[in-house]
Parts: C-alpha cells; structure tokens; sequence
C-alpha cells in the first residue's frame, strides 16, 4: 500500500437509526485506483456505511473525508456533486423514463460537453444499454437495469464509484459480466471503486482489498486474496457460495 | 389422465346471478321494502309503508342483468374490460393520433367562436363561448396541477387556494391601487407562486398521503383566511367591481373610444366575451408550452425523475427539495394566473368559489386525463366540465354520474385516458422502445 492520503478516509464513524446504532465506529480507507469491497452478512450494516458516505443518514460521530475534504455533514446531493457517484441497493433506475432519460439524469451534475463521450463509453462497457436505449427503463431485465444503474453513476464521471451489492438477484452469468466491467473500468479509466457485496468469492476475487464487517463492527481486513484464503471467511461467507 | 371437471359457463353464470340476486334482497329488504313515513291526519304517528313488490322487482332485475351481462359479456375468455380497451387505441397508435390530435383541437378551438357566432348568432352563441371559456380555464388549472402532480409526482389537494390567491391578488390590488388588469395579471402570478414557495418550504419533506393532507389543509386555511378578514377581504360579502380587462387599452363600451368603435364595428356584448375566450386560450397555451419546454430541459426531467424515485434522484446529486419548489412555485403560479382571469371575467369573487371541491375537480382532471399527460387533460375538462354543464338539468344525478365516470375510468383505463409516457428525448429519427404502458409502478 502507498503512503499517500487516501481518497476516502472513514474514521470512528457512528451511525444511529433513531435510537438503535447500526454502525459502531468504523475506520475503513480506500486509496485512488484501489477496489475495495466491504463484505459481511445480511444487517451488518454494510450498506448503511456506504449511505453514510453519501450523507444519507448522516455519521452521528467520527468523521469522513472525501479527497482531503471533511464530507461528513454535507447533504447527500452535495457529496454526490464532489466526484462520487452510487449504484444504490435495489438499482432504483427511473422505471417510466427510457434508457436514455436515466443516463441523462446521471449526467445531470456533470458538464454537458462530456455528454456525448461519456454516453459512447457507457454504451461500449454495456452494448445491451445501447440496444435499449429507447425503452423504458422498468422493461429491462434484472441484470439490464444493473447494468443502467452502474451506467447512470457513471454519467456523473466520477473518481470514486460506490455499488451496493450490484449481484444482486442476477444470474450468475450476469454476475460475470457486470464484475468483468467494473474490473475494466478499473484497469483502463483508473476508477476507484468501492463495493459492498455479498457475494463474497466474486467480491474477494475482484477487489485488491477487502474488509469483513460484523454487526456494525470492522473483523477483518487484508488483501482479496489473504482474505479468500482466512478460514473464519470461507466458514462465515463462502461455504456453498462459490457461484 | 383426469382432467378437471369446469363447471359449464351456465352453471356458473346461474350461480354468480343468484348470489347478486341474493345480496340484492338483503340489502333491498329494508333499504327498499321498508319506508318509515309520516301518518297524514291525526298526530304525527310513525308507521312502516311495506313496498315488497319494490324489493321482487329489484332482485328480478339483477338476477336477470347479471345472468345476461355473465352470458354474453363477462365470459371468462372474453371479458367486458378487454372488450372496452379494444375501444381505445393503445400504445404507439394512442401517440400517433395525439400527434394528429392536437392541431386539429387547436384549430378548432381558435375557430370556435366565430363558428358558434356563424351558426348560432350572437345572442345563441353567447352561452355555449362562455362554456368554452369555463372549459379553457378548466384545462389551464389543469396543465398547472399536472406540472405539480402529474410531472413532479407531489400530490396537491389545495391547489385552489392559488387559484385564491390570483383571483384576490387581482381584485384587492385593482381595489386598492386601481392597477389595471395587464400589471395585476403577473404581480397575481408572482404572489401565488411566492405562496406556493412559502408553503413548499416546510411541507416539501413530507411524501405522499402526509403532503396530500397538508395541501388539503393549506387550501382550507386560504379559504377561511379570505372569509374572516373582513376589513381586508370583505369576507362572505365577497369583492365586487372588479375591472375588466382592455384590448390594448381599448374598453369594450359602447361609444367612442371603445373597442367596437375603433374597429367600426356595431357595438355588442359579445365582444368581450370573445375577447375573454381568446385571453384564456392564449394563457392556458402559454401554460403548456412552456410546460413541454420544461419537460425537454433539465428541470423538467428531474421532476419526473423525482416521481419515480426520489432517493435515486438525492443520489445523482439533485438538490430535491429545490425541484420540487420549483415544481410547486411554476405550478402556483399558473393557478394564480388563472385565478386573476377568472376574477376579472366574474367581476365579483367571494371565498365560495375557492372550496375543496374544486381542488377535488382539477384533480380528478389530472387523474382522469393520465397523469403528466397534457391532452389528456383536455379530454376531460372537455368531458367533465362541459358534461357537468350539459346536463345542468339532472343536477341532482352530477354526482352520480361523476362517480360512475370514476368507476369506469378505473376499470377501463386504471392510469388515465392517455397513460403513454412520450420520452422526452431521442438520439434517433426512427426510435422505436416498448411503451411505459406495460411498466409497473416501482423499481423494476
């Protein structure tokens, strides 16, 4: 690992769900080019961490900064205006809008010059988007709205992409191919990506490091690789979960 | 193999007959059967008037209405609803004579008034252009709702009290300052969409039935305000007076320097009445142009967004709670237009005029014509405000036939005459993509 600040810096985060704490002081680091993926069972509070960074809800304690500034308490709309850009849970794409109409919203907080190239860059990473360009964003497939969701947030040309659990309800080839893209946009626009999974062997496999959460608490944390091979991991996460 | 055994269709049908004829009785045993009334003569004494016949003709008419209507129309395999959507175009042919649709209802309704006056005269035409001018104003409170409800998804029970707030705008700076109707109309306009702000601000964080509720209750609130403050507002006495509008200056009096002398024309009442058709024509136009400009623009295309999903909308960096103040201030504003057009066509407003019912009206505009639809929304103000006038007669039986239109709308066209979603954008000449009529409400 380089010595250098990291792009996005979770420190001692609290998170509360009115009276009930859902994470309880996290320090998690994801350094410029780096995929990270944040595995953990269901209620572990990955995703609440990951809708943390983006301000919804908002860190009770501890702090988060975002390419050496303090986001902590800005509004969702402002973080996600600095350079970060999210697939939510559940792909949330806009069901009565076409292809096109959501990946214009996407695009919505970056300069319009970039529209065109950045609309042949998503349709190049997924062909199928550009077949469907026209229909309506609910009439896609599962793994079709995936594939909007991620192009959507890329729309916004961001340095820091964050995916809640991209694989899930997808067919395992589906899966593949979605991964195989986020690997792309790795290698060759030096993404950053941060992503929670659940799918531990894809994630593991994927990622150059990795961070186990249990119960809104930091376990473990190493390389994919040293992760895949820690026998409390393959126990926990990966017993029956090579798909 | 054993196969199921159906029940044959006039097994069925007997059965589902006899059993509305069966629920028909009961309800009909007292509701009908049973009439308290009043002995005439001696005393006042309560006796029961038994009508069994009444209650034999009830149950015979729905056994036999529903063994029929099940015989030839609710076949299993070939249903009354699908039979009536066969009536409807659908999809891509629906867009395809809307498209055919809209000029030729512009043209009919530039050509309007000189029509009516051809066929009918001045003195027969002058009921049926002041229909066509309640209609128009109909259809423009409707394209301000559907800015709100049908685009932004906000749902707005209070939309009259805008329609308020223009209308006394209007009436209390002419009042008070002796401001012509040309100043009042956008000062009218800027103070509702300022009203429409001033409630946006903490309402804006509710969603859905919370908001409704609220909207309801700022409608009401107006409403009272305007009957109370009677040094102000004049209360239940209502404003009257109230001037009317001038062509350019021009006064539709008899006389010198009025309207029909300018022109050297005979002087008639009718004049102004054209005159008032064509201002709410041109208003309820402006309103939806720039409607469809706005659709196309960014802002537009964040209000329907936020429709859809509002999370995914704070997640792409849209700043919400702005939008949807600027879908509630456009949408106020235009009923405040509207408001100022109706107090200077009226010359007299009161609080009356402003009740929920006429929320509940535009509303069920914007419902019946397909959410975010605009000639939807003609269709039927077309259909209901003009029914509603038509058949002035049967008064009593409105809501009646109100609430069966609902039922049938529902049944037939559950999202509304024009349910097609036109996307706003397109890269090709020759794009072609499955309508959002076949898309679930819902993330996918």
């Amino acid at each position: 690992m380089t010595m250098t600040e990291p792009l996005l810096k979770v420190r001692g985060v609290e998170t509360y769900y009115g009276k009930i704490i859902a994470l309880k002081g996290v320090d998690l680091d994801v350094h410029e080019g780096e995929i990270v993926t944040l595995i953990g069972a269901n209620g572990a509070g990955k995703s609440t961490l990951m809708m943390t960074v983006c301000g919804s809800p908002q860190a009770r304690n501890g702090s988060i900064v975002y390419a050496g500034e303090d986001i902590t308490t800005k509004p969702t709309y402002e973080i996600m205006r600095t350079g970060i850009a999210q697939s939510p849970e559940g792909r949330r794409i806009f069901p009565r809008m076409s292809v096109l109409e959501n990946l214009m919203m996407g695009g919505m907080v970056a300069e319009n010059k970039y529209f065109e190239d950045d609309l042949k860059r998503v349709f190049e990473l997924f062909p199928r988007l550009k077949e469907r360009q026209h229909q309506s964003g609910g009439t896609l497939s599962g793994g079709e709205q995936q594939m909007l969701a991620i192009a959507r947030a890329l729309m916004s040309r961001p340095r820091l992409l964050l995916l809640d659990e991209p694989s899930l309800g997808l067919a395992p080839i589906i899966v593949r191919q979605i991964f195989e893209a986020i690997n792309e946009l790795n290698k060759t626009d030096g993404l950053t990506v941060f992503l929670v999974e659940q799918n531990a062997y894809h994630a593991l496999k994927l990622a150059h490091r990795g961070y186990v959460m249990v119960n809104g608490v930091i376990t473990m944390t190493g390389t994919g690789k040293e992760l895949l091979s820690r026998e409390e991991v393959k126990a926990a996460y990966l017993e029956g979960g090579r798909h | 193999m054993e196969t199921v055994k159906k029940p044959s269709l006039l097994e069925s049908s007997v059965k589902d007959a006899g059993m509305g004829a069966f629920v028909t009785f009961a309800l009909a045993l007292v509701m009908v059967g049973m009439k308290v009334d009043v002995a005439s003569g001696l005393g006042a004494e309560l006796f029961i008037e038994y009508r069994w016949t009444a209650v034999a003709i009830a149950v015979v008419t729905v056994f036999v209405g529903r063994l029929l209507l099940n015989l030839f129309f609710w076949k299993p395999d070939n249903p009354l609803a699908v039979n009536l959507s066969g009536l409807m175009p659908s999809g891509d042919s629906a867009t395809q004579i809307g498209k055919a649709l809209k000029p030729v209802l512009l043209i009919i309704a530039i050509a309007l008034p000189f029509a009516l006056m051809f066929w009918l005269g001045a003195r027969g035409s002058r009921q049926y252009i002041d229909l066509a001018i309640l209609v128009t104003t109909y259809i423009m409170l409707g394209w301000g709702l559907n800015i709100v409800v049908g685009l932004a998804g906000l749902l707005d029970l209070g939309y009259v009290a805008f329609y308020a707030v223009g209308a006394y705008s209007y009436a209390l700076l002419a009042e008070y300052f002796g401001f012509s109707f040309w100043i009042c109309l956008p000062l009218a306009g800027i103070l509702a969409a300022f009203w429409g702000i001033i409630l946006g601000f903490p309402v804006l964080r509710l969603r859905g039935d919370y908001l409704a509720i609220v909207t309801l209750a700022f409608g009401e609130i107006i409403r009272i305000v305007l009957l109370n403050w009677y040094q102000f507002t004049g209360g239940p006495d209502g404003i009257s007076g109230i001037p009317r509008p001038s062509f350019f200056g021009l006064e539709f009096k008899r006389g010198d320097g009025g309207f029909a002398d300018f022109f050297g024309l005979d002087y008639s009442s009718i004049h102004r009445i054209i005159f008032l058709y064509y201002l709410i024509l041109i208003m309820a136009l402006v309103t939806n142009i720039v409607t469809m400009r706005l659709r196309r623009m960014p802002i537009g295309r964040a209000w329907e967004a936020l429709r859809e999903d509002e999370i995914a909308c704070r997640s792409l960096g849209i700043n919400t709670t702005n939008t949807k103040l600027t879908a509630f201030a456009l949408g106020a504003m235009f009923g405040g237009f509207a408001g100022s057009f109706f107090a200077t066509r009226q010359g007299f407003i009161s609080p009356e005029s402003f009740t929920f019912i006429e929320s509940a009206v535009i509303l069920a505009i914007v419902v019946l014509g397909g959410l975010g639809s605009q000639i939807g929304v003609v269709i039927a103000s077309v259909v209901m405000i003009g029914g509603f006038e038509f058949f002035r007669e049967f008064e009593e039986y409105r809501m009646l036939v109100f609430g069966m239109l609902m039922v049938f709308i529902m049944v037939w066209k559950p999202r509304g005459l024009v349910s097609t979603r036109a996307p706003s954008v397109t890269l090709s000449k020759d794009a072609k993509g499955i309508s959002a009529d076949l898309v679930q409400e819902g993330h996918g």
